[in-house]
């Protein structure tokens, strides 16, 4: 399911809406309950006692699972099938850690991974972006045909298309080239992504001609004016599109799973999968952990940008 | 004698691209010529900016959209020609028992992810918007089980579903309810499924709740009060008519999301027990590649896409705003 189209972030400058989103415990805002009815004594012990259960809520159903996984890689395989299990290790290991990383052979995987998210980032921005720019700003014969014909690819499920799709890269049209184990089996596929390409549209539609124009007779030509003119501006539409050509890759388990069957390439979501009837549990979940780590790290990193881009699709209304 | 200064000449040398000086007085075809060139010119450019993407969309989005179509009324084994067989594929998969079961596992997982995977992020989400401390911390909090792989959810509540090793039971137990057999029985697996889907994805759902919440005006409610109207009157008739655009939105987008559920199915139960979990895309899935059989993958697949489509088709109609 992580397929779920993101909500549309329908006008570019939702994104510039970041700064007054983000920090809504600053606004006095009025909500069901008023203010006044928390200032007095009642008010304030119901207050704090929702608060308080609500905090102990998402400690227990966010906060404790990854707790426990992280922990469970650090017990000896005997205790962590014990019942009833023991809340915190009584001996700390970092074997399952490390016999994780050896034997499901991770460095591979995680390899793999970061080279078929990369290649589709790259591809996705670099092929999503001149695509954009030429339908936004050349205005290229039969432009809004083309631009209705990728709009409508949003209306067709990613995953009910997965079976031809694999075809196609089973056997490339005119071409005849195999591209199964490749990982340009999930670079390409990546670029035909119509909500980030309408994403950048929307967002080069709002530069004004003029600045492109005042660039032309200045003497640069169509990919100059882009490079040093369009790209620049665009900085937080790209960054988004980034986070979402990046997680995207790395969350994806149905795709990657059909196209590499080879074991040596598969990416670290498939190859837990496989592996995961063959090693103790304590090893499986260590390299559970490992593989949640770079997206862990990314949002925690990036949570500003996360949460505004997916709040701002709720904004309209 | 200023022979230069006749205004045909130095139109001349002209290159391709130069902007003609107004009042310039050339015959007329030369120039029209000019102009096209420019224009051919103009559109290599544009399509030489656009060709990469377009590419892409071709061979990814639409030709493998038509080509389903097509080999839904073939019989398609790659290596072999493929055969014209009419609706063959189509008779074929619906007298397959799996095949009811997989729509009937798929409508109810949807139907219950409506009912469970929604009544509890709005209901989140309201609770959290009269929260007026660490609001930073609950939106980054809720939204982590999003960012944890989705093979990893799935792995991470197979465990806790354990009967033996699992956790699952052991809360039970602590609430002195009876055990479960969660995955283990058929009339629990698709319910247990449905909960690790709400537990993985639900983050996003109420950040979005959040924003919108925020975005409804504080004198309705402060009118609403002086009317008299009590706390669930107010969430009632103001907070809920005030947000049941994004409420229909993200209904239909959980739809189709869940219709295409795969990993949860796959990794935890592999469809069983006795077909309980096994999913219109799980089916597909294995029409392919275990019975080798692209035909009846791509009819299913068409079956699935018209219904989704429909789907799609709304939201988008919905969500148009020019």
């Amino acid at each position: 399911m992580t397929q779920t189209a993101p909500p549309p972030v329908r006008k570019a400058p939702a994104v510039r809406a970041r700064k007054s989103g983000d920090t809504p415990a600053e606004r006095s805002v009025r909500t069901v309950i008023s203010p006044l009815a928390l200032a007095g004594r009642r008010g304030k012990v119901a207050y704090w006692s929702v608060f308080a259960l609500v905090v102990l809520l998402f400690a227990f159903a966010f906060l404790f699972p990854v707790y426990w996984m992280v922990t469970g890689a650090m017990k000896p395989p005997e205790e962590v099938v014990r019942t009833p299990p023991t809340l915190v290790p009584e001996q700390w290991r970092l074997s399952g850690y490390t016999d994780a990383w050896e034997l499901m052979r991770l460095p591979t995987h995680l390899w793999n991974t970061v080279v078929q998210a990369t290649g589709a980032w790259v591809l996705q921005i670099v092929f999503c972006t001149a695509a954009a720019y030429s339908l936004s700003k050349l205005k290229p014969a039969f432009g809004n045909v083309i631009l209705g014909g990728i709009l409508a690819t949003l209306m067709v499920p990613v995953q009910a298309l997965v079976v031809p799709k694999y075809l196609t890269i089973a056997d490339m049209p005119l071409i005849h080239v195999n591209l199964l184990n490749e990982p340009l089996a999930i670079w390409l596929p990546a670029v035909a992504n119509a909500f980030n390409l309408y994403l950048l549209k929307r967002f080069f539609d709002q530069i004004p001609r003029d600045v492109l124009e005042a660039a032309e007779i200045d003497g640069a030509g169509r990919l100059r004016t882009l490079w040093s003119i369009v790209l620049p501006l665009s900085r937080p539409v790209l960054g988004v599109v980034s986070i979402f050509a990046l997680v995207a890759v790395w969350q994806d388990f149905l795709w990657p799973l059909m196209v590499f069957s080879d074991t040596e390439k598969q990416p670290i979501s498939v190859a837990l999968v496989q592996l995961s009837q063959n090693v103790p549990l304590t090893v499986l979940i260590g390299a559970m952990v490992i593989a949640s780590i770079p997206m862990v790290l990314m949002f925690l990193l990036f949570q500003r940008h996360i949460i505004a881009g997916i709040s701002a699709g709720g904004t309209k209304g | 004698m200023k022979t230069t200064s006749r205004p045909a000449a130095p139109a001349r040398p002209r290159s391709a691209g130069t902007t003609p000086p107004p009042g310039d007085a050339r015959p007329a075809g030369r120039g029209r010529r000019e102009a096209l060139r420019r224009k051919i010119a103009d559109q290599a450019t544009a399509y030489g900016f656009l060709i990469g993407g377009l590419l892409c969309f071709i061979l990814f989005s639409w030709y493998p959209a038509i080509r389903s179509v097509i080999i839904a009324f073939q019989k398609y084994t790659p290596g072999s020609d493929p055969e014209w067989v009419g609706t063959a594929n189509f008779t074929r998969v619906f007298q397959d028992p799996e095949f009811t079961a997989a729509w009937r596992n798929t409508l109810t997982f949807t139907a219950l992810a409506l009912v469970i995977g929604f009544a509890i992020p709005f209901v989140l989400a309201l609770v959290l918007n009269e929260l007026r401390h660490a609001k930073a911390f609950f939106r980054v909090v809720v939204y982590l089980p999003v960012m944890i792989p989705p093979v990893v959810s799935a792995l991470l509540w197979k465990w806790f579903y354990d009967p033996g090793a699992g956790l699952a039971n052991e809360v039970l137990g602590f609430l002195h309810l009876p055990a479960s057999n969660w995955t283990n029985g058929a009339d629990t697996a698709l319910v247990s499924l449905v909960a690790v889907a709400t537990w993985a994805n639900m983050g996003g759902t109420v950040l979005i709740y959040l924003a919108a919440l925020q975005g409804i005006p504080g004198e309705l409610y402060e009118a609403a009060e002086l009317d008299g109207a009590s706390v669930w009157q107010r969430v009632r008739h103001v907070t809920i008519p005030q947000t049941r655009f994004i409420i229909l939105m993200l209904m239909l987008l959980q739809v189709i999301a869940t219709m295409q559920v795969f990993t949860e199915p796959f990794v935890i139960t592999g469809g069983g027990p006795e077909n309980s979990t096994v999913t219109v895309l799980y089916l597909i899935y294995k029409y392919a590649f275990l019975y080798n059989d692209f035909g009846g993958a791509s009819a299913l697949s068409v079956m699935l896409l018209l219904v989704l489509s429909a789907f799609s088709a709304l939201y988008l109609r919905l969500t148009r705003t020019d």
